[in-house]
């Protein structure tokens, strides 16, 4: 078998059950894989091939008909999801050295699962950012083309499956974060339900937002992950006990009668003409396929990012106080306990968290929380019911993810507006606690762009069966960046 | 409204970020700008409107009080710059 690296997970559990390969073949395609194009794309903090290549051994060594639903396959997760034993730095110096103690859940049911990891993937610092390049470590190339970003903040968990370096990954979306970078990057992406997924393990970011979710190249390959990490945790009280749907049995290739609503607020100002046609035509694809399409409105659509600059900064201030360099991390030396906590803070947290720190502290000081925490919570109630009207008429909704392909290394990093606009069609759903996913549906100057499809609460089932359905009837999907 | 620099200095203090001069204004023109563009929240009538803090639906989420052993004493302390006698150390807080 060649190119071994470019098998689906689906098509690996087939191959690794039908005996026609092992996984100590397929983590050593994968790995000569990396070792071929991630000087290039970096989409990696931490590598773990020696140890993924004995686990593939074991795997190989263990393997019975009832064997996991991953068993051999190896993944990689984003580096802001605790690994025992192996570096987690949420791509940050102030936790340079931290080595956790437990795993997050997700990692233990994927382990349970039989998945292997080869390792962290980078991300902006604490997930904070939209290009990846606020990673204390290294800027992470989009396979695209690598004078471009690959999105963020999961850059490195959509770069190294559209660079074919793992079949799948782990990303976290606390406001877009899984599903612009895989528009930008070309792949399939899903942010479930807030509460489907356990944060146990997750380092916080913005509490009442933060979501862990798939990639992959197919929505199929979703399916398999989903099945696998989604359902409540007793470790994380905001994890549902909501009964999980068999989301491979869902994915039928039917949406006849389904009501796909097309909000206009999306197709926003300023937005590249190839992502409204790229997006248009995907719309029409499903609409030739018996699925009937509306316009609709979610009216307040444009407060989410002023929003969600409120929201989530003010978790995040709350969130990062632990880091002061006594528990973990290093520690930079000073007069007194004060002293080295604020020189601790000071020099290893990057620009852009100590800003959003800043934001998110000047928010909730006195005298200002009325003015600003409040009132975004109020108006985050209002785009949460734009989002119940539009659900009462319609079972999915579908839009642009990104306004633009993927923009040049350093374009936007001094210019945090413009960064955060780069999610205006993304955070909303974050705000409503609302699952969406992204696919591949075509390119505009070149470069891949991603059609966002949002559902119910809890309704991933329906999302997989569209995103599954279009990848049936279109190829965008199996396109390859050449590296 | 432009941020004054006392208004920067107070919230690195709140947030415990020492900051040098030239980051001081820099973060303090760039948060007034996002705070400018964040005005426009003002224009929304949010009378009566109830504030969102989550989207769970669920309430006061319990569990049984009980120890158990899933992390011990040293590998809570594995990570930390500065130990002794099974605590993290830290520089006095108190004058002697």
């Amino acid at each position: 078998m060649t190119d071994l690296h470019t098998l689906t997970v689906a098509a690996a559990r087939v191959a690794l059950a039908a005996g026609t390969l092992s996984s100590y073949e397929l983590t050593e395609a994968l790995l000569a894989r990396i070792q071929a194009v991630e000087p290039r794309v970096r989409a990696f903090i931490t590598l773990t091939g020696e140890q993924a290549l004995a686990e593939a051994r074991a795997a190989d060594a263990t393997r019975r008909p009832d064997s996991g639903p991953l068993h051999g396959i190896p993944l990689a997760i984003k580096d802001v999801i605790c690994t025992n034993g192996v570096r987690t730095t949420c791509g940050s110096a102030i936790l340079e050295t931290f080595v956790p103690p437990y795993d997050a859940t997700v990692v233990s049911r994927l382990k349970a699962a039989g998945a292997i990891s080869l390792g962290k993937l980078n991300c902006d610092e604490f997930a904070m950012g939209s290009s990846t390049e606020t990673s204390a470590f290294h800027i992470t190339r989009n396979p695209w083309d690598l004078e471009r970003v690959p999105g963020g903040s999961s850059g490195g968990s959509a770069a190294a499956v559209a660079a074919l370096m793992a079949p799948a990954s782990l990303g976290t979306d606390t406001g877009g974060s899984i599903r612009q970078p895989a528009a930008l990057c070309g792949v399939s992406g899903l942010k479930p339900t807030y509460g489907r997924v356990s944060r146990f393990g997750l380092v916080a970011y913005g509490s009442s937002l933060d979501q862990i979710g798939p990639f992959a190249r197919t929505v199929e390959d979703l399916a398999l992950l989903m099945q696998v990490i989604a359902g409540h945790d007793p470790r994380d009280g905001t994890s549902a006990p909501v009964p999980v749907a068999d989301y491979c049995a869902a994915l039928s290739g039917e949406v006849r009668g389904l009501r796909i609503g097309v909000p206009g607020e999306y197709f926003v100002e300023g937005m590249e003409p190839g992502v409204e046609q790229a997006t248009r035509e995907a719309i029409a694809v499903l609409r030739a396929q018996g699925a009937e399409v509306v316009e609709l409105s979610l009216p307040h659509t444009r407060y989410a990012l002023p929003a969600y600059y409120i929201i989530a900064p003010a978790e995040a201030s709350a969130n990062l106080a632990r880091f002061d360099g006594v528990r973990y991390g290093p520690r930079e030396p000073g007069e007194s306990m004060w002293d080295e906590i604020e020189l601790t803070r000071g020099r290893r947290f990057g620009p852009e968290v100590r800003r959003r720190i800043m934001l998110g502290t000047y928010a909730l000081s006195a005298g200002y929380y009325d003015a600003y925490y409040k009132r975004a919570q109020q108006v985050r109630t209002l785009i949460k019911r734009d989002f119940d009207a539009a659900f009462a008429h319609v079972d999915v909704i579908a839009a642009p993810t990104s306004p633009t392909v993927a923009f040049k290394v350093g374009e936007k990093l001094d210019n945090p507006i413009a960064m955060y606009l780069s999610d205006v069609c993304t955070l909303p759903i974050n705000l409503a606690g609302v699952p969406s996913l992204v696919v591949p549906c075509g390119f505009s100057q070149g470069l891949p762009v991603g059609l966002q499809l949002i559902g119910r609460p809890f309704d991933e089932a329906t999302l997989l069966r569209v995103g599954d359905a279009y990848q049936r009837l279109t190829d965008w999907h199996t396109r390859y960046p050449a590296l | 409204m432009p941020l004054s620099p006392q208004e920067v200095l107070h919230v690195a203090r709140l947030a415990r970020l020492r900051l040098d001069p030239e980051e001081l204004e820099r973060m303090r023109s760039q948060l007034s700008a996002i705070l400018d563009h964040i005005a426009m929240l003002q224009e929304v009538d949010v009378s009566g409107v109830p504030p969102t803090a989550q989207v769970t639906n669920l309430v006061t989420v319990l569990r049984p009080d009980e120890v158990t052993e899933e992390l011990s004493r040293e590998a809570a302390l594995a990570n930390a710059p500065d130990q002794r006698d099974g605590m993290f150390r830290v520089r006095a807080v108190f004058d002697e």
